[in-house]
């Protein structure tokens, strides 16, 4: 029965998703090795990740993309034709024929078509700018059109596909219409509930949402060029580009010309084992399919369950298709939007239960059977609880499934880990994992994190929205089997941060080898660390520089290779590989002269520039080896680090104070600048910030930083522990009243102890929380002197503040150091073509490589930051 | 605390086709950081050298974030195998293998290199 020479042939036509996962389920059974397998692939480029596509507007390159190793296809001997779709099947004659003349003779034929994007038949749909929104391809002329010629753009289609679109239009500078049919938005997944609160939040990103009409004609001008589309209801919307995004269609043309049965509305019918009902010698997979319970799938997941079913039935082993799940959890436009099981509520007598928050955008609703078993469920906006709710689907849950959907805070919400979920239920429902298989990972193949359990068991690497589940599982696993939880600070040291600190203090350990040779877990010593621990040591050795005899330049010796990236270049790395550049402006106080310069060399050397939100300026866009030549003018002109790159003192914000200001009580600027004068450079476990004001008025804001200081009519109130960022914290009072002296005295205490026995990476509000006693043991260490250590926190201080030197008036002056500043080693004179920027609003913004796809339209590329 | 062996006059070299490209003096590579070379065709390289004083040579574009600064990043000893870990976004690179530690699906050219 063989078609050509010794073996069996497989011709596989179409390498989407679904197609490249059914080339891995051959290789897996070693089919690749007793086959001949030929691909025949219609795009330019092999398989890759349709699901993640508009990641591509956020930076992904069409190669990050690839879902196909090139090394795979060799080593499996799999023949490849890119570019070259199937044009006529033969099934008598078993004879396929694509569109460069090749001819393939098959034992076994796999149609993975996928589908087509559906455009209704509106006057001028083919018209210049209109699009679909499919492949890699599409995009790049979306883009393309988007930059040059479209300043407006409409999405026909609200559907999951069609927000994407629409997200996609919005970051591409373009005023994004979203005009939907349907009375509400993604109509297949969400009710009307969902659809509201989906709606809100849309609009408040700034799109315009039209739902309930339909699009009638697309209006083009003499050029043939889109510049409106005419609505359902009489209106017009004026445009520059469409993209149709109203659904997908089996591919099934190749099908039904060589007499493959069809269904009604399309997608090739095959049985069980997604073998063609009309011959068994074909098979069809994915999106193109008609599956035996009558749907054709438009996910991936079915689709390569398909895929690993053809393939066993290609091996003579047993499986079947019947059917899948259709839920599904997204992030829309940074919106959780979730729905699983029977989220429309279509079982008989079922009953709803929902919560509904419009104005934060909340949405939930789970679908209640009679005797309590879980139906399923939509939720939108907070889809935190999909994995376990979807996991307990068709179970009676164990708490009342209120409970599940109120927010934390109203009533009792029920903590329902995963440890409550059955070994049957299924946690990936991507690849099909139960919650057995992964405590299986867990206890019989001592997989301890989650990369290891994904590598084993394949969940969570797919669409990767279990993996929070995963990780839940794997502890409670982990804990249950009496694993200790490891508290070190990473797998080089088995201590935490404050007792690498006390062994570096005592014995006055001034190397990072050193210390990971004595007290490095066993098989660490010796060896070259991690970024984890190297940075942490590095910061604890230059906290204590002065005091343990080690060098206070954080660039010299083996210091400079444990700095963290940003603080090697002593600057700000940007996503293009550029650099930030942001002087110290003591106080946010700065005379005009210093503007001046500060302006000048942003002008000479082409950065943008902006106020900072920490009362300074930073430039943007400088290139590695600029770095020192811009120092240099700024060294010159008085200006020092203000370390926005380091874990150390950012800035110690002021407000105009007494000085200037009807209210003020007392001096508030000048203590600002002192405080930013005596803390500079200090390192860290994470950065400090501080302000003061000048009266309760409080516009320093100084009760959101970590250390934060108000004038009163008798002196200064210190409060401690603020912070703003994720997990904003009102700053505690930690003492009144204070003079200037004994205010500096209690900051320096507080500040040495907070940098003693923090963790890496914990700011003061966390340590604050964190730390057995809080606040009040705190005050009773840093105020009343509880553990005798005061004096030494404070010569520890005295020690940082005599032996500070700037560390960028030192790095010029030291030509060593110096040539490290270049792009590259063997070419100090060139620089790095990869660091572009294109205009924006008067200045420059990155452009980020789009490597193989080519480089950007050269007009609007900026050649560097080139004098100008 | 000298960290640097006795190295003046040794080069640093690459493999490229058959032929070994000089990139610079072994005494510029600081043990622990790295550096970044330009090849004649524009490619890019990330050169590193660990401790021991044992070299590698990875691409320098971060695949994840597309700019070229892996040479930038924090290296260490993973089980045995060393990496880098990008300055983007964290992701490792065994610099052996170029294989990507935190996604396996990454994989970066790497380079031979020796001392001459
Ligand atoms: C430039 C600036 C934004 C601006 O344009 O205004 C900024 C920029 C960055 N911030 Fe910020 N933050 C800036 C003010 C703030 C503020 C406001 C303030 O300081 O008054 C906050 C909230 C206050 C606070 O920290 O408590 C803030 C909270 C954060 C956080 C969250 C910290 C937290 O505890 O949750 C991060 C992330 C982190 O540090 O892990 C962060 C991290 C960053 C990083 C370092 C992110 C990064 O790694 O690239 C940005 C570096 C920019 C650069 O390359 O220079 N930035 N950031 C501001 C610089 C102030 C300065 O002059 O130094
Ligand atoms: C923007 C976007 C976002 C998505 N998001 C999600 C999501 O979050 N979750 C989810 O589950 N699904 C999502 N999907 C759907 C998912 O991408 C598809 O279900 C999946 O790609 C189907 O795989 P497939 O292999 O069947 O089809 P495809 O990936 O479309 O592959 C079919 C391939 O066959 C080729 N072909 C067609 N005819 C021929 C021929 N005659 N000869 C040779 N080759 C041919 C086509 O060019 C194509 O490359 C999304 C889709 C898009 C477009
Ligand atoms: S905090 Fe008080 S002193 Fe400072 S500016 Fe505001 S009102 Fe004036
Ligand atoms: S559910 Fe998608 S990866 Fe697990």
């Amino acid at each position: 029965m063989t078609a050509t020479g010794a073996n069996p042939t497989i011709v596989l036509v179409g390498h989407g998703m679904v197609g490249q996962r059914f080339l891995e389920a051959l290789a897996e059974r070693g089919l690749t090795a007793t086959h001949r397998v030929v691909v025949l692939c219609e795009e330019p480029r092999p398989a890759y990740d349709r699901v993640a596509l508009t990641s591509y507007f956020s930076g992904k390159t069409p190669e990050d993309l690839s879902m196909t190793d090139m090394e795979f296809i060799k080593d499996h001997g799999i023949e490849l034709y890119i570019g070259d779709p199937a044009e006529t099947i033969d099934r008598e004659a078993k004879k396929v024929t694509a569109r460069s003349g090749l001819v393939v003779d098959y034992d076994v034929l796999v149609l993975a078509t996928g589908s087509y994007p559906f455009v209704p038949p509106v006057p001028n749909k083919d018209a210049q700018g209109c699009f679909v929104y499919r492949t890699i391809e599409d995009l790049l002329a979306i883009e393309e059109y988007a930059k040059t010629k479209a300043t407006t753009g409409a999405v026909v289609g609200g559907g999951l596909l069609g927000l994407e679109a629409a997200g996609a239009l919005k970051g591409l500078g373009v005023e994004a219409h979203i005009v939907e049919f349907a009375p509400r938005l993604m109509p297949v997944q969400v009710d009307e509930g969902g659809g509201a609160a989906l709606l809100r939040t849309i609009e408040d990103m700034g799109l315009s949402v039209h739902t309930g009409v339909g699009t009638q004609e697309i209006v083009v001008d003499e050029s043939g060029a889109v510049t409106g589309m005419k609505l359902s209801d009489g209106s017009e919307l004026a445009t520059d580009m469409v993209v149709f995004s109203a659904g997908v269609r089996p591919r099934d043309q190749l099908a039904r010309d060589c007499g493959l049965t069809v269904g009604e509305r399309g997608g090739i019918s095959v049985d069980e084992q997604c073998r063609t009902v009309s011959d068994p010698h074909v098979f069809a997979i994915g999106e193109c399919a008609l599956a035996a319970d009558g749907r054709v799938y438009g996910l991936v997941a079915p689709g390569y369950e398909q895929a690993e079913t053809a393939a066993a039935t290609i091996a003579a082993d047993e499986a079947a298709f019947t059917g899948a799940d259709l839920s599904t959890k997204l992030k829309l436009l940074g919106v959780d939007v979730a729905s699983f099981g029977d989220a429309h509520g279509a079982t008989e007598d079922c009953l709803d239960v929902i919560y509904s928050d419009s104005r934060a955008g909340l949405y939930k609703k789970l679908v209640i059977g009679r005797d309590g078993t879980l139906l399923g469920g939509i939720l939108v906006g907070d889809a935190e609880a999909y994995g376990t709710l979807k996991a307990f689907t068709g179970s009676v849950p164990p708490v009342s499934p209120e409970s599940l959907v109120l927010p934390a805070g109203a009533g009792a919400p029920a903590q329902l880990g995963p440890s409550a979920l059955p070994d049957e239920a299924i946690i990936c429902s991507c690849n099909n994992v139960t919650k057995g298989t992964i405590r299986g990972a867990v206890t019989d193949h001592q997989c301890t994190t989650v990369p290891e359990v994904k590598k084993c068991t394949k969940a969570g690497t797919t669409c990767g929205s279990c993996v929070k589940v995963l990780g839940q599982l794997i502890n409670a696993e982990l804990e249950a089997s009496g694993v200790e939880v490891d508290k070190g600070l990473c797998g080089c040291f088995s201590q935490t941060r404050e007792e690498l600190y006390e062994i570096v203090l005592a014995l006055r350990i001034n190397t990072y080898q050193d210390l990971l040779d004595r007290y490095g877990r066993e098989n660490a010593r010796g060896g070259d660390g991690c970024e984890i621990c190297k940075p942490a040591v590095g910061s604890i050795i230059a906290s204590l520089a002065p005091t343990i005899g080690a060098s206070g330049y954080v660039l010299d010796g083996e210091q400079a290779a444990l700095q963290d990236s940003n603080d090697h270049f002593l600057a700000n790395l940007q996503k293009n590989g550029s650099y930030s550049v942001v002087p110290r402006i003591p106080g946010g106080e700065v005379t005009p002269e210093g503007l001046i310069v500060i302006g000048e060399i942003a002008r000479d050397f082409g950065l943008y520039t902006k106020i900072t939100g920490g009362q300074r300026i930073d430039m943007f866009g400088a290139r590695v080896e600029q770095l020192p030549l811009i120092w240099a003018r700024l060294v010159d002109a008085g200006f020092e680090s203000g370390h926005a790159y380091g874990k150390a003192l950012r800035t110690v914000k002021s407000c105009v104070g007494q000085t200037w200001c009807r209210y003020g009580v007392q001096d508030s600027v000048r203590m600002a600048i002192d405080l930013e004068l005596r803390y500079r450079g200090l390192r860290s476990p994470h950065k400090l910030k501080s302000a003061v004001s000048g009266c309760q008025r409080e516009c320093a804001e100084a009760q959101s930083k970590d250390f934060g200081v108000i004038a009163t009519a008798n002196g200064w109130n210190l409060y401690v522990g603020g912070n703003g960022g994720a997990t904003p914290r009102h700053a505690d009072l930690l003492a009144q009243d204070l003079s200037d002296a004994e205010l500096i005295r209690l900051i320096d205490r507080f500040l040495m102890f907070y940098i003693r026995t923090a963790d890496r990476l914990e700011r003061t509000s966390t340590w604050l929380e964190r730390i057995p006693g809080g606040l009040d043991h705190v005050r009773d260490v840093v105020v009343e002197d509880s553990l005798g250590i005061c004096e030494e926190l404070e010569s520890l201080m005295a020690a940082h503040v005599a032996n500070y030197r700037d560390e960028w008036a030192e790095t010029i002056n030291d030509p060593e150091k110096l040539s490290r500043f270049v792009s590259f080693v063997n070419a100090p004179d060139t620089p790095d073509p990869v660091v572009g920027f294109v205009p924006e609003r008067d200045q420059i913004k990155p452009d980020l490589p789009l490597l193989s796809i080519g480089m950007r339209p050269t007009e609007d590329v900026l050649e560097g930051t080139a004098q100008r | 605390m000298t960290l640097a062996p006795e190295t003046t006059d040794l080069k640093v070299q690459l493999k490229l086709a058959d032929d070994w490209f000089t990139v610079c003096d072994l005494h510029q590579l600081v043990p622990g950081r790295g550096v970044a070379a330009l090849l004649p065709d524009g490619r890019q390289v990330a050169l590193f050298r660990d401790r021991r004083g044992e070299l590698y040579a990875i691409d320098n574009r971060d695949p994840f974030g597309g700019a070229a600064v892996l040479s930038r990043g924090l290296t260490g000893t993973h089980q045995g195998r060393p990496f880098v870990a990008s300055p983007l976004l964290k992701q490792r690179f065994d610099l052996r293998s170029g294989q990507c530690l935190d996604d396996e699906t990454v994989l970066i050219t790497t380079y031979e290199v020796r001392t001459a």
